[in-house]
């Protein structure tokens, strides 16, 4: 560590301002303080800093991240060897998920930091951190059949248009994971839907036993049929098809309750999310006027990307409200939208995506109305006290 | 050189959809194929520059308080002039523009060159604004069509440019560019560009 730390002192002042490589100073910052906790302090005021700045706040993140990737690759190649009814033992399921899941986080990883790269070096600020969680949220939301070069390109257009032409991490109004997610199901509709992509190897349909089915349970239930659903536990586990990270909810708890735990993800988004659901279950479950409305409201959180996305993409801190009572409505609205679109739309058999950037859009507009009703309530307040003082 | 001008403002500086943003709603209508976005340039062109000319010629007789009427009046007689022209030449790109050649009339950069300068400007200057005008438009409109047809299609002019074996290779075309909101995305893009290379346009 210390030889690091020395190695990193030494070629320092290349980068300083009137340094060789004063230029590519950004990118020594992005290694530095990557490497090493910064120790720049602020010069005026009484400030109290820990060490939490926004690297570890992502680093958190990408660690709560960790379950639901091993799973997924797991699962990856689990569903693929079931595919072709082979039997194999553990570790050569892991390495074929490995396989096929790694190159997508490496392309996702590459292009994404490349761009930020390149922006950070035009506009001469620090590379943005925000990346390092993004570009491991891509890979997660992406079928396992994915091609790489539209993993490069959605993640180029999510980077680019979702975030830098905003002004960066920070600034950005929708999520860039979700950004990337949702130019590729409007831009390739056939790699992104349907029941073929979703297993690695069954487009090709190679030694496929017959009568597999490679259907999501939320594909199964937008076309009306509800026979083929796996059992809770199975989907509370995660053996079944759907993106890489989003299968399993164990995974994904394991995830929540590191985010909760370390204080980095809003408890108030996840609950209000995961409530809107449910009351939005429970009222078609009230009306069942058709037999997908008829579903087990707790069941809309075992499918899909619902629970995946209330703890990792909608707690996202830059594009949720920022208002305590804000990330009320804006979580609730969020798990009602995500099993309107659901239940309603056989378009779109998973709503979560569209859901959370629809209320992305929004939550500005949520923090505004809140602040502006304290504001009023604390006028009004203050005009009693008044009126009491001068009685 | 003051007539030069007024050709060559609209096309960067003063640009009527990069920098008024006027007439964005036809710009994401007609754009996905660039042969229609080429035949709309060109009647837009033709309308305003025919418009201004005629309102110039007038202005001085135009009562003020009927003033917007009248200009509908003419500009609404020059796009059916327009429209029975593609009717009668491209037939196939008409059907294409639909509605959109009938909606030249409420496209706001003819009326906005009418009001801000063609009746308080001589004729001849008139015309060249609106010419100007009309190109610019024509530019941004043919520099969007290109990205979304070429994207978009793989076409070009309705001519195929990228190569069969790239689609063997897993090529897609991109389906997002021929939906409007790419255009709408497009046209950011071309501001942007337009403004990296133009520092007189941003704002402080």
């Amino acid at each position: 560590m210390k030889s690091i730390r020395k190695y990193i002192d030494r070629i320092k002042p290349n980068f300083e301002k009137g340094g060789k490589f004063e230029k590519l100073s950004s990118t020594f910052d992005a290694f530095e303080t990557f490497l090493f906790v910064p120790d720049k302090v602020t010069q005026s005021g009484a400030h109290i800093r820990d060490s939490l700045d926004m690297k570890r706040t992502m680093t958190v993140v990408i660690i709560a991240l960790i379950p639901a990737l091993l799973f997924g690759i797991y699962n990856a190649g689990y569903q693929h060897f079931l595919s072709i009814g082979v039997t194999k033992t553990f570790w050569e399921v892991f390495g074929l998920g490995f396989l096929k899941v790694l190159p997508i986080i490496i392309v996702s990883y590459v292009t994404g930091l490349a761009i930020e790269f390149i922006f950070a070096q035009i506009r001469g600020h620090e590379v943005n951190e925000g990346f390092l969680v993004s570009g491991m949220l891509i890979p997660l939301i992406m079928p396992v059949d994915v091609p790489l070069w539209m993993v490069a390109v959605s993640t180029a257009f999510a980077v680019i248009i979702g975030k830098e032409v905003f002004g960066g991490t920070g600034m950005n109004i929708l999520n860039p994971a979700l950004t990337a997610r949702a130019f590729l199901f409007f831009a390739y509709p056939s790699e992104m839907t349907g029941d073929k992509i979703w297993i690695a190897g069954l487009t090709k349909g190679e030694n496929v036993i017959d009568g597999f089915s490679g259907a999501t349970p939320l594909g199964n239930l937008a076309q009306g049929i509800m026979g083929h659903l796996p059992n809770d536990t199975d989907a509370f586990l995660g053996f079944m098809p759907g993106s890489i990270g989003e299968t399993s909810k164990l995974a994904i708890l394991i995830g929540a309750f590191i985010l909760l735990y370390t204080g980095v993800g809003s408890w108030k988004i996840m609950l209000s999310t995961f409530a809107g659901g449910l009351f939005l279950g429970l009222v078609f479950n009230a009306f069942a006027a058709n037999d997908y409305m008829t579903l087990p409201a707790y069941r809309h959180f075992l499918y899909g990307g619902f629970t995946f996305g209330a703890v990792f993409m909608a707690t996202d801190p830059v594009t949720a409200s920022q208002t305590e009572t804000g990330k009320w409505i804006y979580g609730f609205l969020t798990g009602m939208l995500a099993i309107l679109i659901r239940v309603l739309n056989p378009a779109y058999p998973e709503g979560m995506m569209l859901a959370i950037l629809l209320m992305n859009v929004f939550a500005p507009l949520i923090d505004y109305y809140v602040v502006e009703s304290n504001i009023g309530r604390r006028l009004r307040r203050l005009k009693k006290v008044t009126v009491n003082n001068v009685n | 050189m003051k007539n030069l001008k007024l050709l060559t403002n609209p096309l960067n500086n003063e640009n009527p959809i990069t920098v008024q943003v006027l007439g964005i709603c036809s710009a994401l209508a007609v754009t996905v194929q660039m042969k229609p976005a080429i035949v709309m340039a060109l009647s837009v062109t033709v309308v305003t520059a025919f418009s201004n000319l005629i309102i110039s010629l007038g202005r001085n007789t135009i009562p003020p308080r009927i003033r917007i009427i009248i200009q509908l009046v003419v500009v609404a007689f020059l796009v059916i002039v327009v429209d029975q022209v593609l009717k009668a030449y491209v037939y196939d790109v008409s059907k294409k523009l639909s509605v959109f050649v009938g909606l030249i009339i409420t496209n706001c950069i003819i009326m906005g060159r009418l009001e801000a300068f063609a009746m308080s400007n001589k004729p001849w200057d008139s015309l060249l604004d609106g010419i100007g005008s009309g190109a610019g438009y024509g530019l941004v409109l043919i520099a969007i069509s290109t990205l979304r047809e070429f994207f978009g299609s793989g076409s070009l002019m309705g001519f195929q440019v990228i190569p069969e074996g790239f689609y063997q290779m897993g090529y897609k075309d991109n389906g997002m560019m021929i939906l409007p909101p790419m255009a709408l995305i497009s046209v950011g893009i071309i501001i942007w560009v337009q403004r990296s290379f133009n520092k007189k346009l941003i704002e402080n």
